[in-house]
């Protein structure tokens, strides 16, 4: 069955959100949810790289020999990272050196390599765009929620701001590495929960 | 064979393309980037010598050629007067090149601060250079000419102690960053007296 345009965007927001659902990019996720900051500064590089391979990928889907696709994808992509990595450095470099590596990594993100090759290959410039601008806004609230619990009881704050008393005791097990499995099986099996 | 021609051509394509848009960026984003690097990694340092000055330092600076290389001068405004200077220099530490910023009244030749921006001491020991305020400020008022050496090798600085290779490496910096004022003091002033308008 078709879907409308409207569908192809909100897929995105709900049925498909990455990465609960569709449990790709699974990496970024938990790496950089350790403050809402982090992760709304990732997932908002992420939708730019998103859609704007997916439309370019779509755009030129007809000239792009089958055998050297990927080849193809990967440098579409690889050419929309490096574009967020300057204009990062150059706005907000803070930012920046908080991600590291991982705003390079997106060139290997599941995500956006998924969906050039699974919808953008296949699909007109606009639906891509739809569909990348809902994955990548899905995974931004994703990210945001994820990051908002660990930040909010890990360290007592919430986008640096505190939100409990100074006599609050920050669960600080919330924002090292294990915490992040643990805050994104909570999400997952809350998802799973609301779904029945 | 077509498919085959096919392929290069459009990859060639494509790559080109990639090529000549991440140039155009990185053309477009050279200049803020280097101004946020300069205020993420040297800012610090140069904010911390040139204290309570009325300018932005970071935006003020000129370039004086010294022999083939180039060398950034950041200017400090006091008391509406753009006399003071602070400029990079660098010794050898333990653990490799120490990265300091030098700044010097050029009134007087007086070290107004030397603070260490790059380093890859020891934690904990060498690494003191850069968090130890009290080891920056012996150098303060010293008038920035010959050689600075640490206590024992016959000087005026005190070594951190368990890190006299690094305090070494700091004086040496020092000592270099002396040889570059003495080269360029005239064109130094010169260009100062264009941010004193």
């Amino acid at each position: 069955m078709a879907k409308t345009l409207v569908q192809e965007f909100t897929k995105g927001l709900w049925d498909e959100i990455p990465p609960f659902r569709l449990v790709l990019g699974i990496c970024p996720a938990l790496a950089v949810s350790k403050a809402v900051e982090d992760g709304l500064g990732m997932g908002i590089a992420l939708t730019f790289v998103l859609v704007c391979s997916n439309m370019l990928i779509s755009a030129i889907r007809k000239i792009i020999p089958s055998q050297v696709r990927i080849a193809c994808f990967i440098v579409v992509v690889a050419t929309f990272v490096i574009v967020v990595e300057l204009v990062m450095q150059a706005y907000t470099y803070a930012l920046f050196l908080k991600l590291g590596i991982f705003i390079p990594l997106i060139v290997v993100n599941c995500i956006v390599l998924g969906r050039a090759e699974a919808f953008a290959y296949k699909q007109g410039v606009i639906r891509s765009c739809a569909d990348g601008l809902g994955l990548g806004i899905g995974f931004t609230i994703s990210l945001v929620a994820l990051a908002g619990l660990r930040e909010v009881f890990g360290s007592g704050t919430f986008l640096g701001i505190p939100v409990f008393g100074p006599s609050f005791q920050p669960f600080s097990f919330l924002v090292l590495a294990p915490g992040a499995f643990v805050c994104l099986g909570l999400m997952l099996s809350i998802m799973n929960l609301a779904k029945k | 064979m077509r498919d085959m021609i096919k392929m290069i051509v459009v990859l060639t394509i494509l790559t080109g393309f990639s090529g000549g848009l991440l140039a155009a960026v990185r053309v477009g984003t050279m200049e803020k980037i280097q101004y946020q690097q300069l205020q993420f990694i040297k800012g610090p340092a140069i904010k911390e010598i040139l204290k309570g000055c009325s300018n932005d330092p970071l935006v003020d600076r000129f370039a004086v050629k010294d022999g083939d290389a180039e060398r950034s001068f950041f200017v400090g405004v006091f008391e509406g007067k753009a006399k003071t200077v602070a400029f990079e220099s660098g010794g050898k530490g333990f653990g490799g090149e120490v990265g300091l910023m030098i700044g010097v009244n050029v009134e007087d030749d007086k070290l107004v601060g030397v603070g260490v921006t790059t380093h890859k001491e020891t934690p904990g020991l060498g690494s003191k250079a850069k968090t130890d305020v009290k080891f920056g400020a012996q150098f303060k008022g010293m008038v920035l000419k010959d050689a600075f050496k640490v206590a024992s090798d016959g000087g005026k600085i005190n070594a951190i102690s368990g890190a006299t290779v690094t305090s070494r490496g700091v004086c040496a910096g020092v000592t270099e960053a002396g040889a570059v004022y003495a080269r360029l003091k005239a064109q130094v002033a010169e260009q100062l007296k264009k941010f004193n308008k």
